[in-house]
């Protein structure tokens, strides 16, 4: 017996725990640690206990309104003056059970708290309480697009009891009613939670929702003469725990319970908020937010949201094209990258320009690098995309990894050279430019004047425009949604794309082509084995390069991601749910 | 589970000849020859048959009326007293659709539409009839009552294009279904 084990054992176990500052709580005749302060329904949760809610959301206040997650408390009965608290053989005060129900998303824990979330009690109450929510409800699963993930369903067979006692008419509420360009409300479907009107006070602040009339007629609405029509108005349906509020996008497009969820990051601005990517077959249907506390928290704003038609729109290119005679015919893929080495190599190398993109992935920079490493020349940029921050997620750097660009280019400034290449095509020192998916006409600045200088001109595109119009070669490349890489973030954080769906039609992943482009310029295949083959063979050829991916692969990025570098910047969403963590407003 | 021995009969001298045996079967083999030929076989009358034995002549002749109620058929959709159309593409059945036969579109009811309540019908609606198993589970699972398995067993096509009902065929072979419960009415 050492000397510790001994002074330990004369501590009771609420001491021990309190040094570390935590609380022994019993929950579910278990005995755990967890922090003082900590909500009872968060600390059920920590250890695999699941409490049923409906109104209480982490990153929002806590009104206690839905009265769904109750449960039985205990606490040790307060002795009588003179008397001493027992203890049992454990070290742990006897619980004395209250004999009424609490609810646990607004009550912290205490020292020797005893939690029950099952028995008669609390299986009691429940239950009453699913009934009361489904006396008014339409049941209108079959036409409801939340059906699939619908907390009300999967409480009514968790908790409910599976028909009704109730023979009055239900209350009419308004049905289908357009609170703003993006969302449908039902009111016959809403519990009254108020999740979406503490969301859009609290967060997207700018509270136009609000409950008017009382008892079972309460109606969620809008304030009069006004619109649901903030940018991040969309959270307001995810965070629904019903289809009181839905997706105008997404309204009867498709079942939940058909589609394949990819945990994948959104490119549209340089916060890079983590998403999941919602697919059937070959066509994206809704994109979500993922939940990454030092990214997006579980937020995103609806233009971020809604930018994924065009993948499949009817300008999508799908298939390399190759123009003969002022008109683009179809080519096969070894002619089109035949065609652009042959060009390449007919040229000097201070003649050739590479615009490449911030939208691209490191590991497509780190190709793009190499090709203009092989035909020797400085002509290398990408393209900035500066606007202004909407102080909340959306970063005012507008390109998703200009991050990433820097740090595999290893320049301060990789847009630099834009300015240079820009006179060069116009005073026509530079006759061959390659385009690595930016539109040249767009914010690179280009006229299709300059473009037509060109003596030659090869773009990777996704869709149809005045660049691939103008383009010599076109070769089709892959959307967000069907790549695997990664990029780094505005703040620093390494995150991972992951491919959803396949390239469209004849499309290849952006890398394979570089890849090809640079093997075809040397006269040789790609496919043999001095290229790499698989994207983590990018990633890892890359790390040698850039230190701060040292010791990391694709997978080891996580879902999450990995802060590799400090930036100095912040986002003011994360800022703002911060403090009011400190401020103890919401768990967080 | 327990192993049963069974012992085989004891067979005399005679029996283990079989001569007996075979002579008998002929006797019964010749004895529904004759019997056929006479139109006197056992479940002619009510298979109503060509008069020459239980042998149904198709499809001069066709079994239609001695199909049983719960006969399944071709899958289809129906519509209501007030040719509402019951589906409201739930797309439960192409989510329990053993062979994956059912492909749904669903689609938004105008507002404009009488039954602009109801807010969703599909748009497309095609079971393919080469896949279909005739199970049932459609019928089974549709929270409509919109899809039945009525009794056309006659489908036939000169390609697999033909072999797929679309939204049209589905309501033609379906019709209208009435008394079924109907939880879009004015009371809900």
């Amino acid at each position: 017996m050492s000397d510790t084990a001994s002074t330990a054992e004369a501590k009771l176990p609420k001491d021990l725990a309190a040094e570390k500052g935590l609380v022994n709580v019993q929950i579910d005749g278990i005995w755990r640690q967890v922090p003082k302060g900590t909500r009872m329904i968060e600390a059920c949760r920590q250890f695999g206990v699941e409490v049923p809610h409906y109104c209480y959301h982490p990153k929002l206040s806590s009104p206690g309104n839905c009265r769904m997650c109750l449960v039985q408390m205990g606490m040790p009965p307060r002795p009588t003056p003179g008397q001493d608290p027992t203890f049992d053989d454990e070290g742990y005060q006897p619980i004395g059970w209250m004999p009424r129900p609490v609810i646990a998303c607004a009550n912290t824990v205490a020292e020797n708290m005893g939690i029950r979330t099952g028995g008669e009690l609390v299986e009691g109450v429940r239950k009453g309480v699913m009934e009361f929510l489904l006396i008014n409800h339409p049941l209108d699963c079959p036409i409801c697009d939340q059906a699939g993930e619908c907390r009300l369903q999967e409480f009514s067979v968790g908790h409910g009891r599976f028909s009704s006692r109730f023979i009055d008419m239900k209350v009419k509420k308004p049905k289908n009613v357009e609170i703003g360009p993006r969302i449908r409300l039902d009111d016959e479907r809403c519990i009254m939670c108020s999740r979406c009107i503490r969301f859009m006070d609290e967060v997207a602040d700018d509270p136009v929702l609000g409950f008017t009339q009382r008892g079972t007629y309460t109606t969620l609405t809008v304030h009069p003469n006004r619109e649901l029509d903030s940018n991040y108005s969309l959270n307001t349906a995810d965070i629904c725990p019903v289809g009181a509020l839905t997706s105008n996008d997404f309204r009867f497009q498709m079942r939940v319970w058909f589609l394949k969820e990819t945990q994948t990051i959104d490119v549209n601005c340089g916060t890079g908020a983590n998403i999941t990517v919602w697919t059937r077959e070959d066509k994206v249907y809704r994109i979500t937010p993922r939940q990454n506390d030092d990214v997006n928290s579980c937020w995103m704003p609806d233009s971020h949201r809604l930018n994924f038609h065009y993948i499949d729109s009817p300008e999508r290119l799908t298939e390399p094209m190759v123009k003969a005679e002022g008109k683009h015919q179809p080519a096969s893929w070894s002619d089109a990258l035949a065609q652009v080495a042959d060009s390449l190599k007919a040229h000097a190398a201070s003649e050739i320009a590479i615009v490449a993109s911030a939208r691209l992935t490191n590991e497509e920079l780190h190709l793009a690098k190499a090709l203009a490493d092989q035909i020797g020349t400085e002509h290398l940029t990408t393209v900035p995309r500066d606007a202004e921050s909407d102080g909340i997620l959306i970063s005012a750097d507008r390109n998703p990894n200009t991050t990433g660009s820097k740090l595999v280019w290893r320049r301060a400034d990789p847009a630099f050279r834009l300015e240079s290449i820009r006179d060069g095509v116009r005073d026509g020192s530079i006759k061959v430019v390659l385009s690595l998916g930016e539109d040249l006409t767009a914010e690179a600045g280009f006229s299709t004047e300059d473009l037509e200088k060109l003596d030659f001109l090869a773009s990777i595109q996704l869709l149809a425009g005045a660049t691939a119009e103008a383009s010599d070669v076109v070769l089709p490349g892959a959307a967000f949604t069907e790549k695997r890489g990664s990029m780094v973030n505005v703040t620093g954080r390494i995150q991972r794309l992951n491919r959803a769906l396949e390239p469209r039609g004849l499309a290849r992943d952006d890398w394979e082509v570089l890849r090809d482009i640079t093997a075809s310029f040397k006269g040789e295949s790609g496919m043999s084995a001095d290229y790499p083959q698989m994207i983590e063979d990018v990633f890892s050829a890359m790390r040698e390069e850039v230190s701060e991916f040292e010791g990391l692969t694709l997978s080891k990025i996580g879902d999450l991601g990995v802060s590799v570098t400090e930036t100095g910047v912040t986002i003011p969403l994360l800022e703002n749910e911060r403090a009011r963590k400190a401020a103890g407003e919401i768990v967080g | 589970m327990a192993v049963v021995k069974v012992k085989r009969p004891d067979l005399n001298a005679g029996e283990k000849l079989f001569l007996g045996a075979i002579v008998k079967g002929f006797f019964i083999t010749m004895r529904h020859a004759f019997d056929s030929l006479r139109g006197k076989t056992r479940g002619a009358d009510e298979m109503a048959s060509s008069g020459l034995g239980a042998t149904m002549q198709y499809p001069e002749q066709r079994w239609d009326e001695h199909m049983p109620e719960y006969y399944r058929g071709a899958p289809a959709l129906v519509t209501d007293e007030q040719d509402r159309e019951r589906c409201v593409s739930c797309q439960l059945c192409e989510f329990i659709c053993p062979p994956k036969a059912i492909k749904i579109v669903p689609g938004e009811i105008p507002s404009d539409d009488a039954w602009a309540k109801v807010e969703k019908r599909p748009q497309e609606f095609d079971i393919d009839m080469t896949r279909c198993i005739y199970c049932g589970m459609c019928e089974e699972v549709c929270p409509e009552q919109a899809i039945y398995l009525r009794k056309d067993y006659l489908i036939s096509g000169l390609n697999r294009k033909e072999m797929v009902h679309d939204k049209k065929k589905l309501y033609e072979i379906g019709g209208k279904r009435v008394g079924l419960v109907n939880k879009w009415n004015e009371l809900k």
